[in-house]
């Protein structure tokens, strides 16, 4: 049960983290049209911003400044070159971004060096936020924070006690991505400029003659994406690894969770990312094989089988290409993706 | 009238082709050192490859970032059929044979995942050949009796001989990919004229007006696929029977990347735009990854700036001033291209002087401050190093932008003056 329960918390903290950044490339993708293929490029570019600010001036103002810098970066690259190529058609656009994703990989390396950096999160995230606590007297509890040593002991021989702590970095994550989605479904819905951003989704030029500047418009969802993205990086860079293979890890996975969801079906990330994250975490914990499957099934394999590495795959070393199984298994039987709307 | 450019247009395109095979012909001579034959193994390899990534990107207007499943699949298979014949030494035939086993083979893997590729087009069908790229690489890793796992599979393409052939010697390799170049060039330019070859067009251009003419859309990429598949599958072949060994990361995204790359620097519009740029290519991989370290940031940027300023790739500009110059007026621009050219190169000289400085700062610190810098010593600590190169860069751009402004001038006359010409003509003709 406590396995369930923490690897479930971990799967949805990894979910939401997804989410931070599939919601981004979808708000960009549905008002522009433009996948951007340099999305994790900005979340990568959002931990080593977030590194270098939180060395000067503590991981919290880091925190809201990095993902200000990238935002900024995102905008001016929007202006300068996104917009130029946009008259081109959907394919440029796609491309160019592309091409700035080597930029930037090539430009991390530069600046940073190619080795993993030593990007913690601060004192206050660094132990565990809740610890479950499995007594085979008393069955299952739950403790703020880190257990008390005595409370993880059994003082009886006869009774057994575990206990699984949740990173309070996990916990922050899932803070983090929960207060964004409000505050961003609360931005859309109920403010003004939202409204105008809406209207610019599928009526640009009706929003255009009625006076509001959509390209100013573009370029605001651009740096704001960009900037959801830079702030899952200070938050996955801290509780992850920052490396410069940080970006094509995440990158292939939240293209899945985008085709996945729908394309530009906000909800339908939310879903995808979700479901993914957590299919991911718990394969990772399994090691059954189809050997053992056959085994427990009584079916005889022959020598030769069981030594196939076929047979010898545990679960755990599928984890990695379940997302793009997922992706084919969603296209053959429902391609418009979990929620999405557009055939394409 | 159309009978006279029927026949000019005939015997230019026999001159072409000639051309081609000469060339394909006589270059080992030309370039007879081992360098180069090892590089025109690869540029034949890399024009199959990228041609028939522009069957995708060119000509069907669908943006792959997977093709190098299907190179690299057919290279494993082929190799898997070269080792499955080495209980004695393989005939000299099988060999020659290989590269189409390669090739049914990355047939018989577009068919098989081109069905789900395919059903979608645009930015989802970009991120589906990008899902099915991941999914490859991370079984190829997976599976090891297939794909060798980290350290790949090698084999021997040595043969008994035959007629003194033995596919030892490079050069004897080389013609081999040459004879495949050739015959997949022809092919692939046959496949741009036959009616599949055409709808693939319209289907770029206009996907619902096929549909309402009686064709199915998403059946005319799915069978264009096939055929980049099986033309990719070749390239593979080759490049197993090239190097002897096949690693997982034929398969990987950065190879797929950097046939995406090339094809659209060389230039998607027009069939041989991925020629020039598989040649570029092998160059920039070869020789130019060995110069720079930074290569990759000079590669992405210029294909930042080809994208923004020429999306017709090198070839449009080629064919522009073709245009020009058959209306007698590039006489006029050469000054013009001659400034342009030596205030980019001053330009180029001062930026990249700064990037060489930047890299050798960070990732070589421990070899000594200097770096050698096109026959200079530059020195990475020394303030005056670095001014200078500063001084050189912006005067480069500076002159550079005044220069271009006064070219995009004369451009634009020299473009009016020919579209009129262009206009008369054509109300002649009627």
């Amino acid at each position: 049960m406590e396995f369930f329960v923490i690897s479930m918390l971990n799967g949805l903290s990894y979910g939401l983290l997804l989410f931070m950044l599939s919601s981004g490339l979808t708000l960009i993708f549905s008002m522009m049209g433009v996948l951007n293929f340099a999305h994790a490029s900005f979340y990568m570019l959002g931990a080593y911003l977030g590194y270098s600010i939180s060395r000067v001036t503590g991981f919290w103002a880091a925190l809201v400044l990095a993902p200000l810098v990238v935002g900024l970066l995102g905008a001016l690259f929007e202006r300068l070159c996104l917009r130029r190529v946009h008259r081109f058609g959907h394919v440029p656009e796609l491309l160019i971004t592309f091409g700035l994703s080597y930029v930037i990989l090539e430009l991390v390396q530069l600046i940073w060096g190619r080795l993993a950096l030593d990007f913690k999160p601060p004192e206050l995230l660094q132990g565990p936020a809740i610890t479950l606590i499995k007594s085979s007297a008393t069955g299952l509890s739950v403790v703020w924070g880190a257990a008390a040593p005595e409370l993880c002991r059994a003082a009886d021989a006869a009774v057994r006690v575990a206990c699984s702590p949740f990173p309070a970095t996990r916990a922050f994550m899932m803070l983090t991505a929960v207060v964004m989605l409000i505050s961003v479904w609360l931005l859309l819905t109920r403010t003004r400029i939202g409204l105008v951003i809406q209207a610019a989704l599928t009526h640009p030029e009706s929003v255009e003659s009625l006076g509001h500047n959509v390209p100013a418009v573009f370029m605001l969802v651009f740096g704001a994406g960009s900037a959801l993205a830079g702030l899952a990086g200070v938050i996955g860079g801290s509780t992850f690894l920052t490396e410069p293979a940080m970006a094509a890890t995440v990158g292939s996975i939240i293209f899945v969770v985008v085709v996945v969801g729908g394309m530009g079906s906000l909800a339908g990330a939310f879903l995808a990312s979700v479901l993914i994250g957590v299919i991911q975490t718990f394969a990772v914990a399994f090691d059954w094989s189809l050997g053992v499957l056959a085994e427990q099934l009584g079916i005889a394999l022959s020598p030769a089988l069981q030594g196939s590495s076929l047979f010898k795959l545990t679960v755990s070393q599928v984890a990695p290409i379940l997302p793009y199984l997922f992706l084919v298994l969603m296209l053959i039987f429902r391609p418009k993706g979990l929620l999405g709307s557009r055939e394409g | 009238m159309t009978n006279f450019r029927a026949s000019t247009l005939q015997r230019a395109r026999w001159i072409i082709w000639s051309v081609f095979a000469l060339t394909l012909l006589l270059a080992p001579l030309v370039f007879s050192g081992n360098l180069g034959i090892t590089i025109l193994c690869q540029i034949g390899i890399a024009i199959i490859a990228c041609l028939s990534y522009n069957i995708l990107l060119g000509q069907g207007g669908m943006l792959s970032f997977g093709h190098a499943v299907y190179s690299g699949l057919g290279a494993f298979v082929a190799m898997h059929a070269l080792n499955a014949f080495t209980g004695g030494k393989p005939s000299a035939l099988l060999v020659m044979l290989l590269p189409l086993v390669g090739g049914l083979a990355g047939l018989f893997f577009a068919v098989l995942l081109g069905y789900v590729t395919t059903k979608k087009s645009g930015t989802t069908f970009a991120m589906i050949t990008l899902g099915i790229g991941e999914l490859v690489f991370a079984m190829s890793l997976m599976v090891p009796e297939f794909f060798g796992g980290e350290g790949g599979i090698s084999g021997n393409r040595m043969t008994e001989p035959l007629l003194g052939i033995t596919f030892g010697p490079q050069r004897q390799v080389y013609y081999l990919i040459a004879v495949y170049t050739f015959l997949s060039v022809v092919t692939m330019y046959a496949f741009t004229r036959t009616p599949l070859g055409r709808m693939l067009n319209a289907v770029r251009d206009n996907p619902e007006r096929v549909e309402f003419v009686g064709y199915n859309a998403q059946r005319i990429r799915y069978m264009a696929f096939i055929v980049a598949g099986f033309f990719a599958g070749i390239s593979g072949g080759l490049a197993a029977l090239n190097f002897e060994i096949v690693t997982a990361e034929v398969v990987g995204a950065a190879r797929s990347g950097s046939y995406l790359l090339f094809t659209f620097l060389g230039g998607a519009t027009f069939f041989f735009g991925p020629i020039i740029g598989a040649v570029l290519m092998v160059l920039a991989f070869v020789l130019f990854s060995e110069l720079t370290k930074a290569w990759l940031l000079y590669l992405g940027l210029i294909f930042m700036f080809m994208v923004m300023y020429a999306p017709g790739g090198i070839a449009s500009l080629i064919m522009m001033n073709v245009r020009v110059a058959a209306y007698g007026r590039l006489r006029g621009l050469l000054p013009q291209y001659l400034l342009l050219a030596v205030t980019a190169l001053i330009a180029l000289l001062g930026l990249s002087a700064l990037t060489e400085m930047v890299y050798h700062r960070q990732l070589d610190g421990a070899t000594g401050a200097t770096l050698n810098f096109l026959g200079m010593a530059l020195d990475d600590g020394n303030a005056t190093h670095w001014l200078s190169a500063l001084a050189v860069a912006v005067l480069g751009v500076g002159l550079f932008e005044w220069v271009r402004r006064g070219f995009a001038q004369r451009w634009h006359v020299v473009q009016e003056y020919v579209e009129q010409q262009e206009l008369k003509k054509r109300e002649h003709a009627v």
